[in-house]
């Protein structure tokens, strides 16, 4: 999704790649705003915004008691004040709940309908919203299409889907790939079965908000035995002032099917903080696999902490079948604060869970990010390695949980977490929670902090690589573990990100 | 925030049961001082996160639970080590039993006499080393410690003693409800052994406050020996100056509950301080090593290792953190926790922290658990070792490293023996 025209990517790390750091000169490049007319609903939430909502999504009685029900919830919960980030009181009866491009008020049958505003915003986010090969971070890729892979993209503004790409030819494989609204009509079946089964609207304080608010996302339901034809992709932007944005995304892979989801966020730079709370479910059954990565790239804000997102995320998995396999991938670059722990519930026999992470905190952001690997079936096994890298003041927490409940014997967790501090100013932080209620069960877990090893700075620099291009590279090696297991146009641009990220962090 | 209601109660009548001692104005001062920070914090709940792997219910209730003393024919420890014996007989000091108190190169008063003197150098500890430990994480049960401690020693090591120190519990009463404080000064380069063995009480409450001056050196060896049902909480709170070294081992074996927690503050440049734990729990066991160590000074070292061993629904608990506070660079911290699991019904919980707010610094930590290993067992049992044998000798293997930490000889002997015979000796 980055506008890497200009840069020739090769495998690994390489000059070029660390020259791109200086072409682009650390400035957040996504945080323009697009000129458009918006709809909004009230300030604030209560019964009548929730109704609102499910009503401009022409939403079932189902749906509605279900929000309701989750707002009751919600004004009884109290904010978590556990994490290690520390931000002003958000007020939620201050900010829009809801809001739409006028122009999408009635809904576009197809993508030729669709405002060119909106297509020229993810055009220059570098997400054309055509049914052509993407292969996105690789010059040429769209003049020579044959060659490309394809990626569906289901691209949220605010609190819509403006459209969804390759539907037709998803369809044709029984892959039912659209925006949560649109599957809340088209198949009330799937929704009612799946929605708030492993994120229950009760879950916390954040998810119980997004199930009586949320607007759109995603939804994928992959049939049995089916290998989606083409990655499928969510591109989310924040364009309004004073809107939060709540999505919510649910997959659902059958047995033995396979699917690689990958999603992307950015935002306009101001100077106001403003609110993101998704939830992400994602049902597994047996034999199933599903790979899910991220490149967050909220606005974090300017170099004296000022503005950002807030970015209060649940995303969880449920293994239900024997033999299933969750991958959850994350590159977290962006928001001012981050609360995110993309969790695995290990319940099917011989299921797996890995959760690679890179969380990188400048200037004043907050990270608070990590997993939990729920066991509770045999032979379970789950893999943990996370990278953070703190520059500037920024506060860097990896949080996680390994739980091996006394059913899941023969199970096995391995987990690494290695922190990054680069400056005297900032802070990496680890807590993890490890709870083993069996003895055949291996839990192992290891945890370093360090500084760039000068040595490795003093090779690069002699070699006539600058300060600045040196941490880069020495920074890449650290995260490579977790870069690889990213599909490639996300590795492609995590590398970038890596390098923009720490812009201004040496010295 | 206001504490919460039933807090509010649990403490009030905790409070409720107990009368606080008389003594100079100092002390008087400092006791009043933990109460009104006790009715503040509240004492430890099970929804409080410091205490989310142990019940405190048992150690916070106004009324003890009865713990039949253990009956034993076997030797105390360090009946062999040459050294000066105090004995608290259920938490009163027995001056019968003990050994007259003068060493040299060193000072030792009851805790309740020098707290009766208008002047005293204790003035500058008792309660201080615990008021400081509160913060970030407060730890309320060695705040009423503070308050209501009855007994106990103030020493102050001004030389080189030419024996260890040795505090010698002994749990004869039923109900028995026993709160002991004492104050350790070790000055600019002295160094003193501290000695510690017994169950003490059915309920024992303990704080350790130990200063050690510039170049000063505490070592620290306990043995917390076989009585089932006793339940203690103890904490130690020491601060560490210029190049100083501190080392605390401490030896479980059985008890119903046990939580030590050790909160270290390495206050001068190049302090060392190393904390480590063996644990057997076998059948109705709970241990918490909670050990909290905070870097504020440059070039610190600081080492934890925690092993424990479970068998028969025991469970052991580890709560360990780091925190390098700004400045405090050339910090080396390392941190290990690992459990050998015997059976399917024992549990580890753990959480291990890293909280690091400088650059150069190096600091690790790993925590493992899981039952023996296979091919070891196979190894030996393939070359004719009995199954019984060659599970306790791969189970010395494993607490090996924690044994190292002590670096007496003649010490490290007297617990590894011990260890091999509590080992041997089923339920």
């Amino acid at each position: 999704m980055a506008d890497l025209d200009q840069v020739q990517v090769k495998e690994g790390v390489d000059k070029d790649t660390v020259d791109a750091v200086t072409t682009i000169g650390g400035a957040y490049k996504y945080g323009w705003e697009t000129e458009i007319e918006m709809e909004y609903a009230p300030k604030g939430v209560n019964p009548d915004i929730v109704r609102l909502i499910s009503g401009k999504n022409d939403e079932p009685d189902w749906m509605t008691e279900w929000r309701l029900s989750a707002f009751e919830r919600w004004t009884g919960l109290e904010e978590p004040t556990w994490a290690m980030v520390d931000y002003p009181d958000i007020d939620y009866q201050d900010l829009y709940y809801y809001a739409k491009p006028k122009s999408m008020e009635v809904k576009p049958t197809s993508l030729d309908e669709v405002d060119p505003k909106l297509l020229a915003t993810y055009e220059k986010l570098g997400i054309p919203l055509k049914e052509q090969m993407i292969l996105a971070g690789v010059e040429g890729a769209a003049a020579t299409p044959s060659e490309g892979r394809k990626v569906a993209v289901d691209a949220v503004f605010d609190s819509v889907s403006v459209g969804t790409t390759f539907q037709a030819e998803l369809a044709k494989a029984g892959v039912i790939f659209c925006s949560i609204s649109e599957a809340i009509r088209e198949h009330p079946e799937l929704v009612r079965k799946y929605l708030g089964t492993v994120v229950p609207a009760s879950d916390n304080f954040f998810a119980t908000l997004n199930s009586a608010v949320f607007s759109d996302g995603s939804f994928v339901y992959v049939p049995p035995g089916v290998r989606c034809p083409m990655e499928l992709s969510t591109y989310f932007r924040i364009n309004a002032e004073n809107t939060g944005q709540f999505e919510r995304t649910l997959i659902i892979a059958d047995k033995g099917s396979y699917v690689s989801y990958l999603e992307g966020c950015t935002a306009p730079q101001r100077d106001t903080n403003q609110l993101h709370a998704a939830v992400v479910e994602i049902v597994l059954m047996e034999d199933a696999e599903v790979k899910y990565s991220t490149v967050q790239n909220w606005y974090p804000g300017d170099e004296n902490g000022v503005g950002g997102i807030y970015n209060f995320v649940t995303k969880r998995a449920d293994c239900r079948g024997a033999r299933s396999k969750i991958m959850w991938t994350q590159v977290e670059t962006g928001s001012a604060v981050t609360w995110k722990y993309p969790s695995c519930v290990l319940r099917g026999e011989e299921s797996q869970g890995e959760f690679y992470s890179i969380a990188i905190a400048n200037n004043y952001q907050q990270a608070d990010t990590g997993t939990k690997m729920i066991h509770l079936g045999k032979n379970t096994k789950s893999r943990i390695v996370s990278k953070g890298i703190s520059a500037g003041h920024a506060q860097n927490t990896y949080r996680g949980q390994v739980s091996m409940h006394p059913r899941a014997k023969g199970s096995r967790n391995y987990t690494q977490c290695d922190s990054l501090l680069i400056g005297d100013k900032c802070g990496a932080h680890t807590v993890p929670y490890i709870e083993v209620r069996n003895n055949s069960s291996r839990v192992e877990h290891e945890a370093t902090t360090s500084k760039v090893d000068d040595d490795q700075l003093f090779y690069c620099r002699q070699r006539g690589v600058d300060e600045e291009a040196a941490v880069a590279l020495v920074v890449n090696g650290f995260c490579k573990e977790v870069l690889q297991a990213l599909p490639m146009e996300f590795a492609m641009e995590a590398q970038q990100l890596v390098a923009i990220s720490l812009e201004g962090s040496v010295g | 925030m206001a504490l919460a209601k039933t807090k509010q109660d649990a403490t009030q009548e905790r409070l409720a049961t107990l009368t606080l001692p008389d003594g100079a104005a100092w002390a008087t001062a400092a006791r009043a001082d933990a109460v009104a920070r006790l009715r503040q914090a509240g004492l430890p709940g099970r929804r409080d996160e410091y205490w989310k792997y142990t019940d405190p219910a048992s150690l916070v209730q106004a009324d003890v639970v009865p713990a039949a003393p253990y009956q034993t024919d076997e030797a105390p420890v360090f009946g062999q080590i040459d050294r000066l014996r105090i004995v608290f007989r259920d938490g009163v000091f027995d001056a019968e039993e003990s050994d007259d108190l003068a060493l040299e190169g060193i000072e030792i008063e009851r805790l309740s006499d020098a707290t009766q003197m208008d002047i005293h150098w204790a003035k500058n500890l008792y309660g201080v080393l615990e008021k400081r430990g509160q913060d970030p994480v407060a730890r309320p049960l060695a705040t009423l410690n503070t308050g209501f401690a009855t007994d106990g020693v103030v020493i102050r090591v001004t030389g080189r003693p030419s024996k260890p120190v040795s505090l010698v519990y002994l749990h004869r009463k039923e109900t028995s409800d026993a709160i002991l404080h004492h104050i350790i000064h070790v000055e600019e380069g002295a160094a003193l052994t501290l000695l510690e063995n017994g169950p003490a009480a059915a309920r024992f409450s303990k704080v350790l406050e130990v200063e050690v001056a510039d170049r000063g050196a505490f070592h620290h060896i306990r043995a917390q020996g076989r009585d089932h049902e006793r339940r203690a909480v103890t904490h130690i709170f020491a601060r560490l100056g210029d190049e100083s070294l501190f080392k605390s081992f401490t030896l479980t074996a059985n008890g119903v509950m046990t939580r030590n927690e050790v909160v270290l503050e390495l206050a001068g440049q190049n302090g060392v301080a190393h904390v480590a734990g063996a644990a057997l729990g076998d059948g109705a066991f709970h241990h918490d090593d909670t050990v909290f160590i905070t870097h504020d000074a440059v070039g610190g070292e600081s080492r934890q290792v925690f092993k424990k061993v479970l068998r028969n629904g025991a469970t052991g608990v580890f709560q360990g953190k780091i925190l390098v506070k700004p400045g405090a660079q050339k910090t080396d911290g390392y941190q290990i926790s690992q459990s050998l699991m015997l059976d399917d019904d024992s549990q580890f919980l753990a959480k291990p922290e890293l909280e690091i707010y400088a650059d150069d610094v190096a600091c690790s930590h790993g925590s493992t658990s899981g039952e023996i290993d296979d091919d070891a067992m196979f190894y030996l049992r393939s070359r004719g070792v009995p199954q019984g044998a060659a599970q306790d000798l791969l189970t010395r293997a494993f607490l090996a490293e924690v044994i190292e930490e002590i670096d007496d000889p003649e010490i490290a002997e007297d617990i590894q023996s011990r260890l091999e015979s509590w080992l041997q000796r089923r339920g």
